[in-house]
């Protein structure tokens, strides 16, 4: 299936340049073209926030922060810091190893320029903690046509990561190319429908290095084994969505349901679902309240097993590429401040989410119980923004 | 290679015609899509950390409305 | 091999189907837009007004008129508030008039909007879109200036800083006619 890993990456890096070179292309023709200017610069905002998840032994929380602010009338700038400190006893961690705590770093820093209507950004993002760095640099061009009613989004990145092994002097790389292409298209004055797609396409060192398969004539007599994994996947993902408005009783627009439904599929044989109802509503001209729904369900890769009876060329037991489905239900509440009530901003909001996802596993065996795995999490973001 | 410029011409044509078909709505008639409910991403530091909860612990990843922290890491 | 072969001719042929999708939109949208044409008779119209009257334009015959098309959900209108607020209150006296058509659904949000900045000339509410529809409005903000015998004679779509200055010489430039 996978003929030489190092042909495969050659064969993907020299596809993205031609349609590098298309999108070039059409980029010129766009900035060339007159109509009705309805493009503007992304608002100037700042949020804070704090984040937790806790489920399955780990746990994960920290702040994050985006600042943006427009410099003239073209150019926004824009920064993003995030950090994850993780505890984690997970099951994969318990069976093999011991539970450990990790901190993650995330450092991003964005430009965006107006010409005519076309938006183009560029960004750069550093990712790191004591056994991995990911840096990663993305070129996206959004350009509105027939004066903003069709939005079509290009986007390029490239993602270099360094893998390594806490205290072993162990380090491999990965290289990655993301290439999207979006439409959003305005239907009627109340409803909006996107369209977008993704290939995601990766060569180097793709497992973790922590990670044994397992090995035996049964699950429970099985014992760790080490995993080998590709050296390249690529992957594509197209989603669908749409948001429709609906007046009530106080407002025009009082309330809005969407819809988004994802299909992915790779070259390692992963085929995934996904599937979002959001409703949103003013309760009041401050208060705005949303419930969301998602459910995800997805398809082992080719070369996962629960444990494999003999040695193959390829062997998973990650059960991020298992056969699992999750269902996700959530709610967030944000307040509305108004200019009277701030000092330095035009507009601000408070707003808390709580989202309960449970996954279920159907082909990954907790080794504790000898159950396939399934556990719950809570995922809460508390988070505060203003606009100026 | 010329099927392919065909196929593209007949695609532009298309694609122009039915473009003259979607309703037209007024730039003085876009209030309701400017609203934050109507917005695909009304807050990308939510979107944004969410999107990566999911990716970390699913094999799916991509075409999501948030661009950032691509790390899904291992 | 036969996966490999797929996978390119299914990329092709995505490719084809993007770059023609977006040519076709390119050209589509190159299509040129009706304008309310520079030197026609602006057509008139009555609307309900922040003075607590109604006002019509033909009323102001005689002066130099901007009118100027404007939502509270529109970020660049909110942006030209300050400077339009401020043609207004220099020329005024001299025969100029600045009338604000506002679009909103709810005039109540342009009113609170109005007075937040601080602003001086007529919100006139066309929340029907009526007037909007007449003169055709093909962009947030709209800003048009008529001269004293009502004839269009500037039309400027959108709003970046700076744009109050020509505003500002046309003005005095129709004020000497």
């Amino acid at each position: 299936m996978v003929v030489t890993e190092q042909a495969v990456g050659r064969l993907i890096r020299r596809r993205y340049i031609r349609t590098i070179h298309q999108a070039g292309v059409l980029f010129i023709l766009f900035a060339g073209v007159p109509a009705a200017r309805a493009v503007t610069l992304p608002e100037d905002r700042a949020d804070l926030m704090y984040h937790y998840y806790d489920g399955g032994g780990v746990t994960v929380s920290g702040p994050a922060m985006l600042v943006r602010k427009s410099v003239g009338d073209n150019v926004s700038v824009s920064g993003r810091y995030y950090v994850d400190t993780i505890s984690s006893a997970s099951v994969d961690v318990v069976t093999t190893a011991s539970p450990y705590r990790d901190k993650r770093e995330e450092l991003s820093v964005g430009v965006d320029l107006l010409h005519g209507n076309s938006l183009a950004s560029v960004s750069m993002i550093s990712s790191k903690e004591r056994d991995y760095q990911a840096d990663t640099l993305g070129l996206n061009v959004t350009h509105d046509l027939f004066g903003g009613l069709t939005t079509l989004d290009f986007g390029f990145s490239n993602g270099k990561d360094t893998v390594g092994k806490v205290n072993e002097t162990f380090q491999m790389d990965i290289n990655r190319y993301n290439f999207r292409l979006g439409l959003t298209q305005v239907l009627s004055r109340s409803l909006l429908v996107g369209i977008s797609f993704e290939d995601i396409a990766e060569d180097g060192y793709l497992n973790n290095p922590y990670r044994y398969a397992r090995f035996g004539n049964s699950i429970m007599s099985s014992v760790p084994y080490p995993e080998t994994y590709p050296g390249a996947r690529d992957s594509q993902a197209v989603a669908l969505r749409a948001v429709q408005g609906f007046s009530t009783a106080s407002r025009p627009l009082g309330m809005s349901a969407r819809m988004d439904y994802r299909y992915y599929r790779d070259t390692w044989d992963v085929r995934a679902n996904t599937l979002r109802f959001t409703l949103q509503r003013y309760f009041s001209d401050r208060w705005i309240g949303e419930a969301r729904y998602r459910y995800y369900q997805q398809s082992a890769a080719s070369f996962y097993s629960d444990y494999f009876t003999e040695v193959m060329t390829y062997m998973a037991r990650d059960k991020e590429l298992s056969t699992f489905h999750s269902h996700s239900l959530g709610v967030r509440f944000s307040w509305m401040l108004s200019k009277q009530q701030l000092p330095f901003f035009n507009k601000a909001s408070l707003n808390f989410a709580h989202d309960y996802v449970y996954f279920d596993y159907q082909d990954f065996t907790d080794i504790r119980t000898g159950q396939p795995y399934s556990f719950g999490a809570n995922i809460l973001q508390l988070y505060i923004s203003g606009w100026y | 290679m010329r099927k392919s410029i065909m196929l593209a011409v007949l695609g532009c044509v298309l694609v122009s015609g039915c473009a003259r078909l979607l309703p037209d709505v007024k730039p003085y008639e876009r209030e309701q899509l400017a609203d934050p409910i109507m917005s695909f991403s009304r807050d990308p530091i939510s979107d944004q950390y969410l999107d990566h909860v999911y990716d970390v612990r699913e094999g799916a990843r991509g075409a999501t409305v948030s661009q950032g922290g691509g790390c899904g890491c291992n | 091999m036969t996966e490999k072969n797929t996978v390119r001719s299914c990329w092709a042929m995505l490719r084809l189907v993007v770059c023609s999708v977006v040519i076709g939109l390119v050209v589509s949208g190159a299509a040129t837009a009706k304008v309310p044409a520079i030197g026609t008779v602006a057509p008139d119209f009555t609307l309900r007004s922040s003075l607590g009257k109604n006002l019509k334009l033909s009323e102001y015959r005689g002066q130099v008129v901007m009118v100027n098309f404007w939502a509270t959900w529109c970020a660049p209108c909110r942006q030209e508030m300050p400077e339009l607020n401020r043609l207004y209150e220099q020329y005024q006296r001299v025969g100029f008039v600045l009338l604000g058509v506002n679009v909103d659904d709810n005039p109540k949000a342009a009113q609170e909007l109005s007075a937040q900045l601080g602003v001086r000339f007529p919100v006139l509410f066309d929340s029907a879109k009526q007037v909007s529809g007449r003169y055709d409005i093909d962009a947030m903000p709209s800003t048009l200036l008529l001269d004293r015998s009502g004839t269009v004679r500037y039309l400027h779509r959108g709003y970046r800083r700076g744009v109050e200055k020509e505003y500002e010489e046309k003005i005095r430039e129709l004020l000497r006619q």
